[in-house]
């Protein structure tokens, strides 16, 4: 069996920068995930926020590494072609013990190096955004809004492109020591590798137990949003948080996305089961009341969807106080850079988190660079975002551009073909799905699943019975018809 | 560049856009056009494979496919242009058109006229709201009519329908002849959402009990879909704890109601009702914007697709007519649904010509009375056996009943 350099455990955001820095050198690198995409866990459900980082307690990796990669996330987006606004954000307050609240979270802020935060009145406001409810606010300019799926496909895609390789639906079993190496048991065979790099997200604390790193405690955050038409997030341009509560967290709030919709959400409750996505009937009701009373939209009308998402914290087992992200080498654990509870701002600070991981390991071992890595790699073109010119370009040269396929969001067929023939050969509805929002309009795929399915087992070769909606499991047919 | 003008062009070629269309060539509108998004015209129709169309219009049973055949035939031998495989992006307030298709590339049509014959969508899961988890196995009854008649794909064996609409009642007769069973179908109000024929035609004879007053409460399943739970609520349609009941499937139908599929209207500056979810329009099916006119599904949606020609074709014969004048009569007069009325069409008419309105009650009832009032004074009442909310209603008002302008209100007890 071929020995791997490095393994990496998940492939949500934080494995796939981990695997994209990694490539700078010149390493053989794997990553396994157990879903048949990458981005499923709570990387892709969540607000899609680029955090400042002035909320998180000074001296703290979260406070570090959100402010060094929310520093650089333009050149970021750019090198990795993904839809990012540095929106700024306002977090608005109606009294004077909101003031007190806001001019805390200013000083946090400023501890930790968050640029540009300043106390703003009415005036002020309404020349940012007239639409903001209270009388003042905190103004962060550096706050931003990006696509949290097309983020995590861009460095995992780009990760590839130098050269790591990807098992998907590889779901690790177990691990252990094997002489100077580590074997990894995964559900369709084993895997060996110098260097294993936990990086499961939910899951990271089993799979730090799998790698004799036993003793931590994660506990699921979870949070429910409702999904809202575009219509609903017309004239939207700057998310609008309410004031925070006394316990420092946010009540729930409406947020633009990067595509124009409206997120209203999250609630917040703890959950045992971290795989548990279930929304529940309680927890709509709350989200239609407390999001009425933030956002004059947030009606029937308007709903596209709702979703879960969970957030790993890391927890004290004795007081279940919430921890700081866990990243470290350890010299009774060769072999392992253990990742835990990374949650909330890990989006934001995944490049960051990766970095310092890629040090630790660089203490451990010399890393030789990769004179053929490059940093660039290109998306999916997106015929709706097009000046006309470009689109009338675009369809003269390949008229797969002049067949809509998704008429809600306008998604082309050359789209729809290039989502399937993706680098990291996702197959799924879903995978289609997120890399080009197709079926994520209002009609929810009532005009266009049923061609993109077909699209898929002819670009595939793919009989019905293994078409999958996204996850493990989810088939969309039991077979034909008639023969 | 390259605009192509014409008199007329229609958005749609499904039952409404067809019968515009044909009507239009026979009343001597030679430069017409049809924008139709798939590669054969015929809208829905051609996925309804059971039959029960035309039985207004030609006295006898039809299949979908056959229904828009009789149609599609005439349009051929008219030498009615249909661009298929092209989309609609836009229509301006100016009445031009862009659209795109792979054969044209970037097309921008002009017409004096523009018919708006888009149809409806499906309501879907996320806009009623579900919880739960999200399997594979949970989809509309449209989508699910779609694989399976027109794509050959089987969906499921075991399943559940919420909601009594048509065609999650012939998706109960569709799934039950292919080999799956259909536990129930779930409605949330007192009363089925579909017609009574399909009651019988397609849960009665096949044994598949309809639930009223019950609804999903929980969606269960990671991959595909295990389970669902299913409640009684009460008045204020809020489920009765303790009256769960859990029903394993691995298919859950959804047929929780039509939503008129006005994206295109909007990028006109159409003004919509909320009540109807599709256009404003006068007698003449002229929408706000003057030029641009609107009919069937996108319109309003209808029990019966006899029904969408003949819209589609009375609005024809007012285009016609725009297209020699130059203008329409205009309607100052405002018609207004009332009590126990949800909707009524059109909503200002000109009160010199005998008009049709279409109207549904809210709630069913045996017998029903419906009224129009103007000015306080009854002007017309019409006793009917029966009226049921699934059931469109058409009321013929004559000119000379109506006197000047104040608003007409229709009532229904």
């Amino acid at each position: 069996m071929e020995c791997f350099d490095v393994l990496i455990i998940g492939g949500g955001v934080i494995g796939n920068a981990v695997a994209r820095e990694l490539m700078r050198y010149k390493l053989r690198l794997g990553l396994l995930e157990k879903e048949p995409d990458v981005g499923t866990g709570a990387s892709g459900r969540n607000t899609g926020m680029l955090h400042a980082g002035f909320s998180y307690a000074p001296g703290s990796l979260r406070a570090k590494l959100c402010v060094e990669a929310n520093a650089e996330f333009d050149r970021v987006a750019r090198e990795l072609d993904v839809p990012f606004r540095r929106t700024g954000k306002l977090v608005v307050g109606f009294t004077e013990e909101d003031r007190a609240r806001l001019l805390h979270y200013k000083a946090i802020g400023e501890q930790n190096g968050v640029p540009g935060l300043e106390m703003i009145d009415r005036k002020r406001m309404d020349a940012i955004e007239p639409a903001a409810g209270g009388n003042f606010a905190m103004y962060s300019p550096s706050s931003g809004i990006l696509n949290p799926f097309l983020y995590t496909i861009a460095l995992a895609e780009n990760a590839h492109a130098n050269g790591a390789e990807y098992f998907l639906e590889h779901e690790v079993l177990d691990s252990r020591h094997e002489g100077r190496v580590r074997r990894v048991v995964t559900t369709r065979g084993d895997f060996l590798a110098r260097w294993v790099i936990n990086c499961a997200g939910l899951h990271s604390g089993r799979v730090s137990a799998m790698l004799g790193l036993p003793g931590h405690t994660i506990g699921g955050f979870k949070g429910e949003y409702f999904v809202l038409d575009k219509r609903a997030g017309e004239g939207v341009n700057i998310p609008i948080y309410p004031p925070p509560r006394p316990d420092g967290g946010f009540p729930t709030h409406a947020t633009p996305t990067i595509d124009g919709n409206m997120l209203v959400g999250p609630n917040s409750l703890w959950t045992d089961d971290l795989t548990d996505y279930t929304v529940t009937r309680a927890s709509l009701a709350e989200l239609i009341e407390d999001g009425g009373k933030m956002f004059s939209r947030m009606k029937p009308e308007y709903f596209i969807r709702n979703f879960a998402g969970i957030r790993p914290k890391r927890m004290d087992p004795a007081t279940r106080r919430p921890l700081d992200f866990l990243i470290e080498t350890r010299d009774d654990a060769p072999g392992i850079v253990n990742l835990v509870g990374i949650e909330s701002p890990g989006l934001t600070s995944a490049l960051a988190v990766a970095r310092m991981a890629v040090r630790l390991l660089a203490t451990r071992e010399p890393l030789e660079k990769n004179p053929l890595f490059t940093p660039l790699r290109k998306g999916i073109l997106r015929f709706a975002d097009q000046d006309e010119t470009t689109r009338r370009r675009l369809i003269e040269e390949n008229p797969d551009y002049g067949e809509i396929i998704c008429r809600c969001e306008c998604v082309t067929r050359a789209e729809i073909l290039a989502a399937i023939r993706n680098p990291l050969e996702v197959a799924t509805v879903n995978g289609v799905k997120n890399r080009t929002r197709a079926m994520m309009g209002r009609c929810q795929g009532g005009y266009c699943q049923t061609r993109i399915t077909e699209m898929i087992m002819e670009e595939c070769g793919k009989a019905p019975t293994e078409v999958l909606l996204g996850k493990p499991g989810s088939t969309l047919f039991t077979g034909r018809v008639r023969p | 560049m390259n605009l192509m003008e014409k008199d007329c062009i229609i958005i749609g070629g499904g039952p409404a856009g067809l019968a515009a269309a044909i009507r239009l060539r026979e009343a001597g509108v030679r430069d017409i056009v049809v924008i139709e998004r798939e590669r054969q015209a015929g809208g829905i129709l051609r996925q309804c494979i059971h039959d029960g169309f035309g039985l207004t219009r030609f006295q006898e049973s039809l299949s979908g496919p056959e229904y828009a055949w009789r149609f599609l035939e005439k349009a051929v031998d008219l030498n009615i242009p249909l661009l298929t495989e092209t989309t609609a992006l836009k229509v301006c307030p100016d009445k031009t058109v862009i659209a795109v298709s792979r054969r044209h590339g970037w097309l921008r049509l002009r017409a004096r006229a523009v018919v708006l014959a888009m149809g409806c969508r499906e309501r879907t899961r996320g806009a009623i709201g579900l919880p739960g988890t999200r399997p594979a196995g949970v989809l509309t009854a449209g989508v699910a009519q779609s694989y399976i008649n027109i794509h050959n794909l089987m969906i499921g064996r075991d399943a559940v329908i919420l909601g009594s609409g048509d065609i999650g009642l012939i998706m109960a007769r569709r799934l039950t002849l292919e080999g799956a069973r259909v536990h129930a179908v779930l409605e949330i109000q007192p009363h089925a959402g579909g017609l009574p024929r399909n009651i019988r035609q397609c849960l009665d004879d096949y044994g598949i009990p309809l639930l009223l007053e019950h609804t999903v409460v929980d969606i269960r399943g990671t991959g595909r879909l295990e389970s669902i739970l299913a409640a009684k609520v009460d008045a204020n349609r809020n489920p009765v704890p303790g009256s769960e009941r859990e029903f394993r499937c691995d298919t859950l139908i959804l047929s929780v109601g039509l939503i008129p599929e006005n994206e295109l209207s909007l990028t006109a500056g159409i003004e919509l009702d909320p009540r109807t979810g599709g256009a404003i329009v006068d007698e003449h099916y002229q929408t706000s914007v003057p030029g641009i006119f609107s009919a069937g599904n996108v319109l309003h949606v209808h029990d019966l697709v006899d029904f969408v020609s003949l819209e589609a074709e009375t609005l024809a014969e007012s285009v016609a007519v725009f297209l020699k004048n130059g203008c329409l009569e205009s309607c100052p007069i405002a018609l207004k649904a009332g009590s126990g009325v949800s909707y009524v069409l059109p909503h200002t008419i000109s009160g010199t010509r005998e008009v049709t309105l279409s109207l549904r009650v809210r709630e069913p009832l045996k017998p029903c009375l419906i009224t129009v009032r103007q000015a306080g004074g009854t002007v017309l009442s019409r006793r009917f056996a029966k009226a049921l909310p699934a059931e469109m209603i058409h009321l013929p008002l004559e000119a000379e009943i109506v006197n000047g302008r104040t608003p007409l209100e229709v009532t229904a007890v």
